[in-house]
Parts: C-alpha cells; sequence; structure tokens
C-alpha cells in the first residue's frame, strides 16, 4: 500500500478511486451516433459535382460514439487532473487564483457569446462597450496613456510592446539594436526580443537578486531599444531602485518595459506608469482570474505612455461625436495588426465581470492577501527551507532546496511529492538565477486552513527527506500513473494515435491476483 | 469581498505571525512616492445581481434575434451543449498546462486526441497543442517555412483573409523576410476566384520558402492545391494551406500535397464571442517536427510500463531555449481545443460528413436563391458555403435596407478588394434555414426592383 510509505501524514487527501479511460478512438464502433442533425429543408447536393471532385471519400478515424460514452468519457479524463476547484495551486508566476463562476455566466450570454465580429458596428455597442470599459479600468490600474486588447496571451502582449518600441525607435530614424534582459527573467522575453529581431543582451543580476543599476547604466547605450523588466521579479521582490532604473533608460532614449506576470502584486497599492514604465503587457488569465483552462485561452493587453500611442496595433477603438462606439482603422503609424478582429472578447468579458465583482476596494484587498499569504509561507517555512535572498516578498517566496540536496533530494522531487499530500507541486526550477528553485505563489484564494495544510506539507516532507529520502525521490506514490518516461517521448515521440493492424486481437489480462 | 477567503481578525492574526504591524509593512519595498494612496477609480463593487444585469444590458446592445449571412472567417455552427456542459467542469476548466504529467493526464489525453483527429482530418503526419487563432498560425507557420527552408522568400495569395495576411506582414516584417502577394484569376474566366496560376509559378524562385494559400478562400472558393503543391515544389518551396473553416474537411479532399496546415478550429464548436477566443492549429509533415513551434503532447510510459501523455520535446520552446527557440509562443488554447475535440467526438465519422453536406447545400440553395436578381462572382469554380454577390446597389445600402427585415446580410468586400465593386460576401451553414434564405432574397429582390422603379 503506497500509504506505507508515509512518513508524515496527509491530512488534506485520501485516495479513491478513478475510472480508467481510454482514447475515444479505441473506444469507437462503427455506426454508434452522438449527433442528430435537422433535416435539411433545401435539395441535397452531389458533392462530387460541386467540388468538382476533389471530395474525400472518408474523413478518418474519428471515433463514433453515442452521446452518454463521450459525456462518460470527457467525464473520467477530467477527474484525473488536479484544478484550482480542488485546492491550492503554488505555481509561481503563475497565478492561479480563483476564476468565478459568474465570469463563466455572463460571458455565455447569447448577446454576447453568438456576436460576430463583423456585424455591423451599430449592432455591436454591446462588445464595444466591454471593450471600452475593461480598457479604462486597466488604464487607470497600471496608471498607462493607451491600450490595445488585441494580443491573445502574455507572450503575444510582449510581441506587441517590443513592436511599439521598435516603432518608436524608428519613427526617430533608428530602431537601435538591442534589448536588454535580466538573467531572471521569463524564457518568453529574449524569444520575444529576438522575433521583433533585436540582439538580446543578458543582464546579471546583483546579489538581492534584483536589478544591478550600476551594471545597468554601463550597459545602455544608443543602441539600447529597451530593458525588458519583470516587477515584482520573478523571486518575487519589487524592484525598489525603479526609477533609477527608469532614468538610466531615458537618459539615453531607451524604453522601459515591464512584464506584467506579477502585477498580482501591485493591483490598487502602485502603479507601473506612475514608476517610469513606458510599455507593459498585462496576463488577464492571471490577474483578472479569467480561466487557464489547461493551458489556454489567455489574454494579453498592452498598456503604454502616450508617445507610443500612434504605433498601436489596429483598429484601435474610438468615441464619435454621437457618443457611439466604433473601430478606427485610419492609423499610419501603427505596427499592423498582431491577431484577426479584436483579441480574446470572451475573456474580456470575464475580466471586467472580475473587476466589477471587486471594486477598487476588493482590488486592492485582493492584492494585500496576495502578498500576506506568500510572507506568511515565507514565514513558517523558512527554517527548514533555504532562501537564497533575503529581501523582502511580495506575492511570491522563493527558496532553494540547498539543504535538501543533501540528502539527494532536489526541488523536483519535493515538488512531486506535494502531489501525495493533496497539492499541486510549485513552480520548480525558476528562476534561472537560483539553483534549485522552489517558487511558490499562493495568491489571494487561499484561506488560513488551506496554507496551514501546505506549510504542514511541506514541513513533513522536509522531515522525509532527513529521515526517509527515497520515499521522496520516487514520489508521487498515490497517482494514477507514476513518473512519466519523458527521455523516450522526446527520443521517440509518438504524437497521435494510429489504429493497430486489423487483426490483432485485444489483450485480456485481468489482474485477478489482488481480488 | 466574496472572493477571498479570510476575516479581519484572521488577517490580523496572519499579520501578528509574521511579525509584521500592518498591511502596509508588507509593501515597504515600494518607494513612498509611488505608492497608491487613492482609491482606483473604478465602478464599486458590484453584488452578483447586478453585474449578471450589467451583462445581460450589455448583450441587448448587441445584434438580438437577425439572421445572419455573415462569415470570412468566423462561423455560426450549431454547438451541441456538452461541450459547454464539459469544458465547465473544474477539473478542466481551472487546471493549469500540463506540466505536471502525473495530475493533468485527463488535459493531456484530450489534447493527444485533439493531435491525433487534426491529423486524420487535415491528412498531416503531426499536429501540436493549438496556437492562438488561424491568423497567428498562418505567420507561425510561414516563420517555420523560413527556418526549414533557410530562404527568405514568401509569397502570399490574395485570396488569402485579409486580416490573416496583415498579421503574416506585421510578424515577416522584423523577420527580414521578402513577402509579396499573388492575385487572382478575374472574373469571366476559368478558374475566377482562384489564386492565378500563371503569376504564381512567375513569381517563386530558388529564394521562396513558402508559398501560402488558405482553402476554401476568402471568398469561399476552393483553391486546386495539388496544382499548386507542383509549382512550389518544383522551385523547392514549400506549400502552407491556410484553412479558416474547418468544417469543410469533412467534405473536401484535405490538402495531403502541403508542407504544413495552418487551420482555424473555431467552427468545431467554438462560440463566435465578438471575435474570439479561438483555436488555432499548425499542422506538419513529420520531418519538419523539430521547427514546430508550440506545445506538442507524446505518448509514454510510467514507471511500471503503464501508458500515459507528457508534454514533450520542449527544447524548440521558449523556456528552455530562451532566444533560440522556434517562437516566443507559451500560452496555447488549450481549454478551447478541449471544446474542438469534444464537437469531434460527438459528430464523430458520419456526423462531420452529413455537417459538411449539409453546409454545401444550403450555401448552394442561398447561392442559386440570392443571384436571381444579382450576379454570383466566380459562380463556376468550385466552393464550399460562402459566395460573393455582386449588386448594382452599393453594399452599405442593400445592407441598411435588410437590417429592417432583421437580417444582417453579406459582408461589404469594398475595403480589401475594391477592384470587385458592389461585392458582398456571404455565408450559409446548416443553422440557416430556407425561411430565412427566402426572406433574404426577397429583400434583396424589393431592394432591386424599388432601385429599378427610380
Amino acid at each position: 500500500m503506497a500509504t506505507d510509505k508515509f512518513v508524515g501524514t496527509t491530512r488534506k487527501v485520501t485516495a479513491h478511486l478513478t475510472q480508467n479511460e481510454n482514447l475515444s478512438f479505441e473506444k469507437s464502433s462503427p455506426g454508434k451516433k452522438g449527433y442528430k442533425l435537422a433535416p435539411l429543408d433545401v435539395p441535397e447536393v452531389e458533392a462530387s459535382a460541386l467540388l468538382d471532385g476533389a471530395v474525400r471519400a472518408d474523413v478518418g478515424a474519428l471515433p463514433e460514439l453515442s452521446e452518454i460514452e463521450i459525456i462518460r468519457h470527457f467525464t473520467r479524463l477530467s477527474t484525473w487532473n488536479y484544478a484550482i476547484d480542488l485546492g491550492m495551486y503554488p505555481l509561481g508566476s503563475c497565478t492561479m487564483k480563483y476564476n468565478p463562476r459568474v465570469n463563466e455566466f455572463v460571458s455565455r450570454l447569447e448577446g454576447i457569446a453568438e456576436a460576430h465580429p463583423y456585424q455591423p458596428e451599430s449592432l455591436s455597442q454591446g462588445a464595444l462597450g466591454v471593450v471600452k470599459l475593461l480598457q479604462d479600468c486597466l488604464i487607470e490600474i497600471t496608471g498607462m496613456d493607451a491600450i490595445t486588447l488585441q494580443p491573445a496571451a502574455g507572450a503575444h502582449g510582449e510581441f506587441t510592446g517590443i513592436l511599439l518600441a521598435r516603432a518608436y525607435h524608428q519613427s526617430k530614424g533608428n530602431a537601435r539594436k538591442h534589448v536588454i534582459i535580466p538573467d531572471s527573467a521569463h524564457g518568453t522575453n529574449p524569444a520575444t526580443a529576438a522575433s521583433c529581431g533585436y540582439q538580446v543582451i543578458n543582464l546579471k543580476s546583483n546579489a538581492q537578486g534584483g536589478v544591478d543599476v550600476a551594471a545597468l547604466a554601463q550597459m545602455v547605450n544608443e543602441d539600447t531599444a529597451a530593458l525588458m523588466l519583470t516587477n515584482p521579479s520573478t523571486i518575487g521582490v519589487f524592484e525598489n531602485e525603479i526609477h533609477k532604473i527608469a532614468d538610466v533608460l531615458h537618459d539615453k532614449g531607451a524604453l522601459l518595459y515591464m512584464d506584467g506576470a506579477n502585477m498580482n502584486a501591485l493591483v490598487g497599492k502602485t502603479r507601473p506608469g506612475d514608476f517610469g514604465v513606458d510599455v507593459m503587457h498585462l496576463n488577464l488569465h492571471k490577474t483578472f482570474s479569467t480561466p487557464h483552462g489547461g493551458g489556454g485561452p489567455g489574454s494579453g493587453p498592452v498598456a503604454c505612455k502616450k508617445i507610443l500611442e500612434p504605433f498601436l496595433p489596429s483598429p484601435v477603438l474610438a468615441q464619435g461625436a454621437d457618443g457611439l462606439l466604433h473601430w478606427n482603422y485610419d492609423r499610419p503609424e501603427s505596427v499592423g495588426r498582431v491577431r484577426m478582429l479584436y483579441g480574446n472578447f470572451g475573456m474580456f468579458v470575464r475580466a471586467l465581470a472580475y473587476i466589477l465583482a471587486n471594486g477598487p476596494d476588493g482590488l486592492r484587498q485582493t492584492t494585500e492577501d496576495a502578498v500576506l499569504n506568500a510572507n506568511y509561507i515565507r514565514a513558517k517555512l523558512q527554517d527548514v527551507y533555504e532562501l537564497p535572498y533575503n529581501t523582502p516578498s511580495m506575492h511570491e517566496v522563493v527558496f532553494s532546496d540547498k539543504r535538501q540536496t543533501k540528502n539527494g533530494v532536489k526541488t523536483g522531487d519535493i515538488a512531486k511529492r506535494l502531489i501525495d499530500y493533496g497539492f499541486h507541486p510549485y513552480t520548480t526550477s525558476f528562476p534561472l538565477i537560483v539553483p534549485g528553485a522552489l517558487m511558490i505563489e499562493p495568491t489571494e484564494s487561499e484561506s488560513r486552513e488551506e496554507l496551514d495544510l501546505f506549510v504542514d506539507a511541506m514541513r513533513q516532507i522536509a522531515r522525509e527527506v532527513d529521515e526517509n529520502p527515497e520515499v521522496v525521490i520516487t514520489a508521487p506514490h498515490s497517482t494514477r500513473i507514476s513518473r512519466l518516461d519523458e527521455t523516450t517521448a522526446a527520443r521517440k515521440p509518438v504524437l497521435r494515435w494510429k489504429a493497430p493492424a486489423a487483426s490483432t486481437p485485444v489483450e485480456v489480462d485481468t489482474p485477478a491476483k489482488e481480488w | 469581498m466574496r472572493y477571498l477567503p479570510k476575516s479581519d481578525a484572521e488577517r490580523a492574526e496572519m499579520l501578528r505571525e509574521i511579525g509584521a504591524s500592518s498591511i502596509d509593512d508588507l509593501f515597504v519595498t515600494v518607494p513612498e512616492e509611488y505608492r497608491l494612496t487613492r482609491d482606483l477609480k473604478v465602478p464599486r463593487q458590484m453584488g452578483e445581481s447586478e453585474i449578471v444585469e450589467h451583462f445581460k444590458a450589455t448583450a441587448a446592445l448587441n445584434a438580438n434575434g437577425y439572421s445572419s449571412f455573415l462569415g470570412a472567417g468566423a462561423y455560426r455552427h450549431y454547438r451541441p451543449v456538452v461541450i459547454d456542459s464539459l469544458v465547465q467542469r473544474g477539473e478542466f476548466l481551472t487546471s493549469y498546462t500540463p506540466y505536471q504529467a502525473e495530475i493533468t493526464q485527463g488535459t493531456l489525453q484530450a489534447i493527444f486526441e485533439f493531435q491525433t483527429m487534426i491529423c486524420e482530418l487535415t491528412g498531416m503526419d503531426i499536429a501540436n497543442a493549438s496556437m492562438y487563432d488561424g491568423s497567428t498560425g498562418a505567420a507561425e507557420a510561414v516563420m517555420m517555412a523560413v527556418r526549414i527552408t533557410g530562404r527568405d522568400g514568401v509569397l502570399v495569395a490574395r485570396t488569402v483573409h485579409p486580416e490573416y495576411r496583415e498579421v503574416m506582414h506585421t510578424y515577416a516584417q522584423h523577420q527580414g523576410h521578402d513577402a509579396r502577394e499573388v492575385g487572382y484569376i478575374a472574373e469571366g474566366q476559368p478558374g475566377a476566384g482562384r489564386i492565378d496560376l500563371a503569376a504564381l509559378e512567375q513569381a517563386v524562385t530558388d529564394q521562396t520558402a513558402c508559398v501560402l494559400v488558405q482553402s476554401p478562400n476568402f471568398f469561399g472558393v476552393m483553391e486546386d492545391i495539388p496544382a499548386i503543391a507542383d509549382i512550389a515544389h518544383k522551385k523547392g518551396a514549400l506549400l502552407i494551406v491556410s484553412i479558416a473553416e474547418a468544417v469543410s474537411l469533412g467534405i473536401v479532399r484535405p490538402p495531403v500535397e502541403a508542407d504544413i496546415v495552418s487551420m482555424e478550429a473555431q467552427s468545431y464548436g467554438v462560440a463566435l464571442s465578438y471575435g474570439g477566443p479561438y483555436c488555432g492549429v499548425l499542422a506538419a509533415k513529420e520531418k519538419y517536427l523539430r521547427q514546430m513551434p508550440g506545445r506538442l503532447v507524446g505518448e509514454t510510459k510510467d514507471t511500471e510500463g503503464r501508458r500515459g501523455f507528457v508534454l514533450t520535446l520542449s527544447t524548440r520552446e521558449q523556456h528552455i531555449r530562451r532566444e533560440k527557440a522556434t517562437s516566443n509562443i507559451c500560452t496555447n488554447q488549450a481549454l478551447v481545443a478541449l471544446m474542438t475535440t469534444i464537437f469531434l467526438t460527438v459528430y464523430g465519422k458520419e456526423g462531420m460528413r452529413e455537417l459538411a453536406l449539409q453546409n454545401l447545400a444550403k450555401a448552394k440553395y442561398a447561392a442559386d436563391t440570392l443571384s436571381a436578381q444579382g450576379k454570383l462572382l466566380f459562380a463556376k469554380t468550385p466552393r464550399f458555403h460562402e459566395f460573393v454577390l455582386e449588386t448594382d446597389e452599393a453594399p452599405e445600402a442593400l445592407n441598411a435596407r435588410l437590417l429592417e427585415k432583421k437580417i444582417i446580410g453579406g459582408l461589404s468586400l469594398s475595403k480589401w478588394y475594391p477592384e470587385l465593386g458592389n461585392a458582398t460576401l456571404w455565408c450559409a451553414t446548416e443553422l440557416m434555414t430556407r425561411a430565412q434564405i427566402d426572406a433574404a432574397a426577397a429583400a434583396v429582390a424589393a431592394a432591386l426592383v424599388s432601385a429599378a422603379a427610380r
């Protein structure tokens, strides 16, 4: 029994059965149907004649299943996932907060969900009103002057923001050559700068994990387009010399780009526009509660100062003298479109519903609770896990596995062991400036009881590392499957199901030994 | 605040345990001059009933109760209710990217099924776990082709969705690509509405990385994929086929000659939602795997030999390769990809065909009926469920008249194709009824009669 392996006790979880479920293709049998179309009320057509012979005989191996089987199939799969709805999801820099259900409800109202993007603007005033109000709120929250909601995700926002910087420099006659990025940054930052045609210059963090202002000053010159800065940084620390950083850049005509991944530490307490940021992106799927959905969709609005406004992607929202809202496509200096249509509108609706549910007081309290929770975890764990930087934490805290590696246990092992205690792992091995990082962001959505369970689990794992490290190294022990062979997955990729050869009989292997 | 699970007493106690005298102690690193000491100017906190009322009022300001003939890259198909029921399960909705495979097998297996279905439908060997949408997917496909071939010439058909082309140009301009457009065959000639093959043949050189076409194209017309592939491949260029109307694949021969297929899968059960979120996906020949951007799910085994799924080949991606990554993309459209997976599971092998046939039939009836009073452009070229109507009357005047009958007519093409005159792009899916089509035809006819009477 897996529970024998516990040194500690799991107060949060009890093992229970989950259903087995094959791939939908393996459950399929010809002739079963999960659909019924309305009868055709126009004359039938001959496809081959209409398509000049370019028809397919067969759509391939799509499954054939009835509705109840489909419901069970996906419901069973769902039970194999961990989720915020099940408990704390302390992934650092991912801001896994509660996703309010009213957001889902209002985004599905018929006039919203069924709105066609090309329907006349006179019949889209509701949708445009959502864009307007959300833009106004986000401009106020960030302290910036203008905004585009077009980018589809955070990295897409970065791309848009750096394009704005490039267009700005170009308008002054020189697009400049490089973008400076701290070594603590997310991988998307350097990838973005490269995709905008810039060289990436790496900035080494100082002893506190922050920007080394003196080193930055030496680096910045007339070829510098921008610094891409995450603030608070990926170790959860506010760059308290932010005004000096902005000055160093602005003195040379360079811009300050802020990666807004950690905006959950700032909303209602301070505004990037006030502390010198020229352009930034937000992640509506982090700070503004739209669901992560297993990896997306996201939404990555980009806010900027007035000097960058002429370059925003086309179209931008405008209001006529008659009060009617419309899209303005007459933008000669625009960087162009970064996405078709207007962005992930369904996410705008959800984010706006979140802002309305909070109001100014709720937004501020949310930020305070997020910071309080991170500091609570820090205080309760710093005697058992190494704190590589002693600087005050904002919304997340980064430990290292330095003490645990002495027993051969790494951050990834501790993370996997957390699963046995009923938690999703924290972010492992990031940021890169902390070897063996444990990056923990509880968000505001955790009660004290849940935080205490987490602290308890982390402390018990620390004890296990001392008393029985093997149990940690081989974790998880309670999941449907154990650790997966990622090496083979990458070396011999199997990226799709293929029908087995026709005559292969299905192997029946009943595990009678245990029953 | 109802989303925050703490009482003030608990907050005070936690602060005490941390050793802070007030919450502001935790914000001391924010320089004083930048601390916000006032309330944000956003609307006051609302009750849930007020939020619902706010958005109901919002929804009422949009088109309601109209029959709409709009398509143009965003299609209204029936969305089986099981889709919304299943994707609202918290285990799918509120889960993160499945990096921790042991506790995200549900998402991983569903994506593996998605990748498989996309391969089956497109005729490609591999498919990724989704892209933002069809427009950015097409742009990423072009960059992928540039990496694969080491060439920088890009040829794009003018029959590709105009907004896709705009996005592609935005991406290409800083990559040093030489992107050019290739025109289409004019009305009245054989193959009207398709990419001009003679012009394409002239334009392709040994510096051409790829040819990007869309089929069905923006006019709803099917491109001759084998002929285009021949022209591209003769010069060693790759063929990228963009598919904006994924339902077409239920009946249309898949673009097996393509090297990369970039698809917008919104038609598979995803709400129009005023333009997003939708679901892009890239599929390709297996040999291009290492240049594929975005997340990929692969099958493998656990330590006890049981089948499981993991995110794989991440050395292509930004979180490992940083500035040398294949793309800066991180987020995908996982939940939307799940919606499309459920849609395809519901319709299945037979249903996809039946659905596509119904679309074909509705559009044929609509084109025949509506063109009785106008002129159907590119009439002899095969098409799926969209068609271009040329009228004597300007599109704005025509559509204004139709709106009075609660009909949203075809999309004016004048902004993108001024050479087509008074042309509108119409779409009829399986949801369009014969009565709605007849009513629209009557309204168009009335407009013509009144114009003639003047």
